[in-house]
């Protein structure tokens, strides 16, 4: 909109920005809602940690160095964030791609991580439907995965949109969501890492 | 039983047919179903063919369905409301009906499946579908008013939040022509809603229908929250917002942190069902219980998430009806924040009696107590706002006093029950639900119809017809006495909830008449509430408001004329105190020449119904299991939102000019 000829500019500056506040703000009280969601969710793992109904629990399933790979791998993706986000600032259009595109790649890694995890889980016998704490353990990591995946495809946009338009209010506004996403997600991770993997294998 | 099979092949069978559980044995039958069915097919080809025959389809897509105008969306959203109040009532009234019929060697007209369902349906659809629509519309016709703003943060997720809700109202009205409704209550308690108890879809069409229209409840949420914190006009500052937009914003707080746990728990039994999960199954290692802490940790804040905007509103009509500020105006902040916090540390009286321990039970049930200080609070503050007021006795002004003593009645049983003691006696009988009716609709109902009479002539321009109006507070009121009363004594002789035949020897039936007479006084009032509106439509010459301040009224919204223009305010105003509009009208400021700026407003947009519809079929491919259907739908979704968020034309500047030609035409209009 700041594009109206008829406006005049600072008004159309300052409606601009206000726009944005308002919706990095609502940004926010989103991610506020999908840590409520994750909260549920994570009440119910430890609800039902224990209830492994006689079969594996925790210990016995996880493989602690594997899992630290994935999160060193999914830290660094947020270094790699926060790094596209820096260029995003200095209006530097073909680091914030190359950045991103790494920030990609890794997220990439992390999902096959996570999925290799998951089937070899479930080719053992250990699927969800075996037991209430299988069920709330793909839960709670598979929609920490569902996550990446939105993010991810959020990401293809984003840059498509990026490369076309260049590094434009509309687009500098949704990068900044994104990686506060990406960063939100990176959190929740760590929980998972404590309370699922660390926690569990003791 | 085919369903019986779909569950002993389990997952597999998901794979094994192109419509996944559909087929003609689906297609609901019996007498009782074809009335609701017929009626649902009548009224939709009436519509269809009214609206042909009126010409008005491209009318009706580029001036409502696509609108992304809050008061327009708000129309839309009572609409809907409404005429899911009627389906909730006649629910009400076959519960009644064959309560008072079905007693000793009568069987009454409904079997006991078909029964649950309607208990069951009355429920989701009353409190999801009526008290949530009516709120969401009132909120949307209102709010950007009150704050002096021409939309609200996201109108474009306002277009899609409204979508959502009527996908979940069409998902469950569905239900009445295929596979049937749950039979578990309006709150699906596992064990019984897991498929081993449940196998049929009904209690996935439970889940999907409120699933997607919880989501668009969420968004709501932010985007009304949004609203309040960033849109307010200038000199608003919080402490001088109306009590409506306090109540709101208590309300949608309770929405942002409440229905994101009601989306993680509805998932959770999905997931139980769909891919045999161990969530809240009787074995397995599941947890029942644990359904019940989560839906009652959602479940109570959505109690407050209702009453609180009818709160709100019965504070501004109080005020203005008693021609008298407010009284104790920050008391109600305190007040609605107090409640706000409280509400999500009382969940667990829902269910004292599973064993959670004599001091567990104590904190809540000390708690309990707790909330309704405030809760008083509020009322008696309406009180003293009449006292020594100068009182117009207005349909509104009926409504709240009507309020006044239902509510009450409905507090004080309240009260006792948040004594676990007593709890154990009357847990799951018919006297909590004369209690929560009480304050349902003596709080909830009564506070958004009398928003409704209260706000209408901001809208459309016309006042609604005061006697017809009054006659309809009478119905209501004695009705309710009439159907609720009877049903305190009959919980206190025994009678469970969700009864559908006793002995005669209890010598319960004459109560139950009584009862099922109150529902049909009720539904007189509802015929002259139909009544009103069709008189009030045809008379609306005589009813005009022309001055669009029809009511000597305090707040903002009263400043622009009525019906409020799509841009709300010409010139945006700013505020210096409380009671905003009232200071405006009783200074001596001189009228200054209005100075117009362009204003830049929202382009109606038909994505957010496509995104709802999309989220129909994924519903519609999760109930069914029609394993193809649901990824497509979910391709859907995101396709239209990036579609969304490619486009650069969503937006549009109505200039200072034109602005000033549309004022200068009202003017004249006015003159002649």
């Amino acid at each position: 909109m700041s594009n109206t000829a008829v406006q005049p500019v600072e008004t159309a500056q300052s409606m601009e920005h206000d726009n944005d506040s308002k919706t990095i703000f609502g940004f926010w009280v989103y991610l506020m809602t999908d840590c409520v969601v994750f909260a549920s969710l994570f009440a119910t793992f430890a609800v039902l940690r224990t209830s492994t109904f006689g079969d594996p629990s925790g210990n016995e399933l996880f493989s602690l160095p594997f899992v630290l790979v994935e999160t060193l791998i999914l830290l660094t993706s947020s270094f790699t964030c926060g790094l596209a986000m820096l260029a995003a600032h200095r209006k530097d259009q073909a680091k914030v791609i190359a950045w991103f595109g790494v920030t990609f790649l890794l997220g990439i890694a992390f999902l096959s991580l996570e999925l290799t995890e998951f089937s070899h889980l479930a080719h053992e016998g250990n699927s969800w439907t075996r037991s209430g704490f299988l069920s709330a353990f793909f839960t709670l990591v598979g929609t920490h995965g569902l996550h990446i995946t939105t993010g991810l495809l959020w990401m293809i946009v984003l840059l498509v949109q990026i490369a076309k338009r260049g590094l434009v209010t509309s687009t500098m506004r949704r990068l900044t969501m994104l990686s506060l996403f990406w960063h939100f997600l990176d959190i929740i991770w760590i929980f998972i890492f404590t309370i699922v993997y660390l926690v569990g294998a003791v | 039983m085919n369903f019986a099979l779909d569950n002993l092949l389990g997952f597999g069978n998901l794979f094994g047919n192109l419509l996944g559980k559909l087929s003609f044995d689906a297609i609901q039958h019996g007498p009782v179903i074809a009335g609701a069915q017929v009626s649902l097919l009548l009224g939709a080809m009436g519509t269809v063919a009214l609206l042909t025959y009126l010409k008005r389809w491209k009318w009706l897509w580029n001036e409502w369905l696509t609108s992304v105008d809050p008061k327009k969306i708000g129309v839309m959203y009572i609409i809907v409301a409404l005429l899911m109040l009627v389906r909730g009532v006649v629910d009400a009234g076959m519960m009644r009906a064959q309560q008072a019929v079905s007693v000793g060697s009568s069987n009454g007209f409904l079997d006991a499946d078909h029964y649950q369902q309607i208990f069951t349906a009355h429920g989701s659809i009353m409190i999801f579908f009526v008290a949530m629509g009516l709120m969401f519309g009132l909120i949307n016709l209102v709010l950007p008013l009150q704050l002096g703003a021409r939309d609200v943060a996201f109108p474009f997720l306002n277009s899609t939040s409204f979508w959502l809700f009527v996908a979940g109202v069409g998902l469950m009205n569905m239900s009445l022509v295929l596979g049937g409704f749950a039979a578990t209550g309006w709150l699906a308690y596992p064990p019984l809603s897991e498929l081993q108890y449940s196998p049929g879809v009904g209690v996935d069409f439970w889940i999907w229908s409120i699933q997607i229209a919880g989501i668009g409840s969420l968004l709501s949420g932010i985007n009304f929250l949004v609203t309040i914190i960033k849109m307010r006009c200038k000199g608003m500052t919080l402490m001088r917002m109306p009590m409506f937009a306090w109540s709101v914003m208590g309300s949608m707080v309770l929405v942002i942190f409440a229905f994101p746990i009601l989306t993680a728990t509805l998932a959770l039994l999905a997931l139980d069902r769909t891919f045999g999960m161990h969530f809240f199954t009787a074995t397995g290692g599941g947890n029942p219980m644990m359904y019940i802490n989560l839906i009652w940790a959602w479940g109570h804040p959505e109690v407050y998430i209702l009453i609180l905007p009818a709160f709100g509103i019965f504070s501004e009509l109080v005020a203005t009806f008693s021609r008298k500020r407010l009284f104790g105006y920050s008391s109600m902040v305190w007040a609605i924040g107090a409640i706000t916090f409280l509400s999500y540390v009382v969940w667990l009286h829902h269910f004292f009696t599973m064993g959670a321990g004599g001091n567990v039970n104590a904190f809540f049930g000390v708690m309990t107590m707790v909330i309704s200080v405030p809760t008083g609070v509020k009322g008696f503050n309406g009180l003293f706002t009449m006292y020594r007021g100068r009182i117009r006795f207005t349909t509104p002004m009926m409504w709240f006093l009507g309020f006044v003593v239902t509510f009450t009645i409905g507090g004080v049983t309240g009260v006792m029950l948040a004594v676990p003691a007593i709890d154990f006696q009357v847990h799951n009988s018919l006297f909590l639900v004369a209690h929560f009716h009480n304050m349902i609709i003596g709080g909830v109902v009564y506070g958004y119809l009398a928003g409704i009479t209260y706000w209408f002539p901001k809208i459309f321009g016309f006042k609604l017809n005061e006697r017809l109006g009054r006659y309809a507070f009478w119905c209501w009121f004695i009705g309710f006495l009439l159907a609720f009363i009877p049903l305190y004594i009959l919980g206190i002789m025994g009678a469970t909830r969700r009864l559908d035949h006793y002995d005669a020897s209890l010598g319960w039936q004459g109560l139950f008449i009584v009862a099922g007479v109150g529902v049909m006084v009720i539904i007189a009032g509802i015929g002259f509430q139909v009544l009103q509106l069709i008189v009030s439509i045809v008379q609306r010459k005589s009813n005009l408001d022309t001055t669009g301040d029809p009511w000597n009224g305090r707040t903002l919204e009263w400043s622009t004329r009525s019906p409020a223009p799509f841009y709300n305010f010409a010139v945006l105003p700013v505020v210096s105190g409380h009671d905003a509009f009232w200071s405006i009208k009783h200074s001596r400021a001189k009228e200054t020449k209005p100075e117009y700026q362009d204003i830049v407003l929202p382009r109606n947009t038909p994505m957010g119904m496509f995104i709802a519809g999309f989220a129909f079929l994924f519903g519609f491919a999760a109930i069914w299991h029609i394993v193809w259907l649901a990824p497509l739908a979910l391709v859907g979704v995101i396709g239209c939102i990036v579609i969304r968020s490619a486009s650069d034309n969503t937006e549009y500047t109505v200039t200072a000019a034109k602005l000033a030609k549309l004022e200068t035409a009202y003017a004249k209009e006015q003159a002649a």
